[in-house]
């Protein structure tokens, strides 16, 4: 039996793709301009341009989750914070940028917060930040994925962008994340 | 070193990256939008501003020569299809008059993952395609208008992006240059 307008095959109905398609830097670089374009045009502030940013991305992060979860993990999330960072590190990275993330590190100050690096984000290839908004930093757009990632799969955190080696996603976790980790052990 | 590195070209990105930050930047764009038309025609405008840059990239790339006919412009353009977004169209339903054609996309990476929701369903989704035809054509003095006949996202079997030559653009030289 089938309902009303829905007897057209939905998404849901075809088979998940193996994600192994390609598209050229070119046309990628293009587009991501437009987009940071598009942001800039409804900013007034760099921080404005920034949170629009960080906002796309998320929507890119949450998309991402179940997509990767199911397809390379056989549905299975992580529970563990190192494990959750190392599949951002690792399959997350791969499977967008083509390879791992530069560098993980947890900072020595702060329990809750680590930091992933990446020399040469794939992002910020073509784009020369100009001199009146030198602290932009369009990788933001990543740390929006990022964020939108951890605190989907129950590891809430804020991601930052920074320009630091390169650029550096600070993850900076809620309390209740560690408190939770230390129960586990 | 591994496989897997040598499968991603540098010049090359994952196609769902694309797929999804176009969708992202769709969806916010319907968010701030008055009405759907408006997001159709920002989409095309999009396209415009990426196919002015892309043709020199093309260009540079198949170090390709002046088109003879329309025709030729047409493979061109299908093996641009191929370059950039990974999926060779084909070309067909020629207008009889030789001035209008169609690419055939059985497969498009843009709408992988997407699907629209009742509300949207005039949202011309790939106009961005039509916009970056449009402007690539233009800056080889081509004046081209372009549209989507079919689409995947409403259904249909593939997805259709009708092309019509409008006019051959004069050279305009810029003020102070013989």
């Amino acid at each position: 039996m089938s309902l009303p307008g829905r007897n057209r095959t939905s998404i849901l109905d075809k088979p998940l793709s193996r994600g192994k398609g390609e598209i050229s830097l070119s046309c990628f670089a293009l587009l991501f301009s437009e987009v940071v374009q598009y942001c800039q045009n409804k900013s007034r502030t760099v921080t404005d341009i920034q949170n629009r940013l960080h906002k796309l991305g998320a929507r890119v992060g949450v998309k991402l989750i179940d997509l990767y979860f199911v397809r390379e993990r056989g549905g299975k999330r992580e529970i563990k914070l190192l494990n959750i960072l190392l599949f951002i590190k690792s399959t997350m990275w791969k499977a967008l940028f083509g390879k791992e993330a530069d560098k993980l590190e947890h900072s020595n100050d702060d329990e809750n917060t680590y930091y992933l690096m990446e020399k040469e984000p794939v992002v910020n290839r073509y784009i020369s930040v100009p001199r009146d908004k030198t602290s932009l930093n369009c990788a933001v757009f990543v740390a929006g994925m990022i964020e939108a990632v951890l605190v989907g799969t129950g590891f809430p955190a804020k991601v930052t962008a920074h320009w630091h080696k390169g650029t550096t996603y600070m993850l900076k976790f809620d309390d209740e994340v560690l408190l939770r980790e230390k129960q586990m052990e | 070193m591994s496989r897997a590195s040598n499968r991603f070209d540098t010049k090359k990105v994952n196609s769902e990256l694309v797929t999804l930050t176009y969708g992202a930047l769709v969806a916010q764009m319907v968010k701030d939008a008055e009405n759907t038309d408006d997001v159709s025609k920002q989409l095309e405008r999009l396209g415009y501003n990426m196919g002015v840059r892309l043709i020199e990239d093309f260009l540079a790339k198949t170090g390709t020569g002046r088109c003879m006919d329309l025709k030729d412009t047409a493979d061109k353009i299908q093996s641009a299809f191929k370059m950039y977004l990974g999926v060779q169209p084909n070309v067909a339903n020629w207008s009889p008059g030789g001035d209008e054609f169609s690419f055939i996309l059985d497969t498009n990476p843009l709408t992988d993952l997407v699907e629209l929701p009742d509300d949207l369903k005039n949202l011309k989704y790939c106009n961005i395609i039509c916009g970056v035809i449009r402007g690539a054509l233009e800056m080889v003095q081509l004046d081209v208008q372009s549209w989507i006949v079919q689409d995947q996202l409403k259904g249909d079997q593939n997805t259709e992006i009708r092309v019509k030559f409008i006019r051959r653009l004069e050279d305009a030289m810029p003020a102070g240059e013989d």
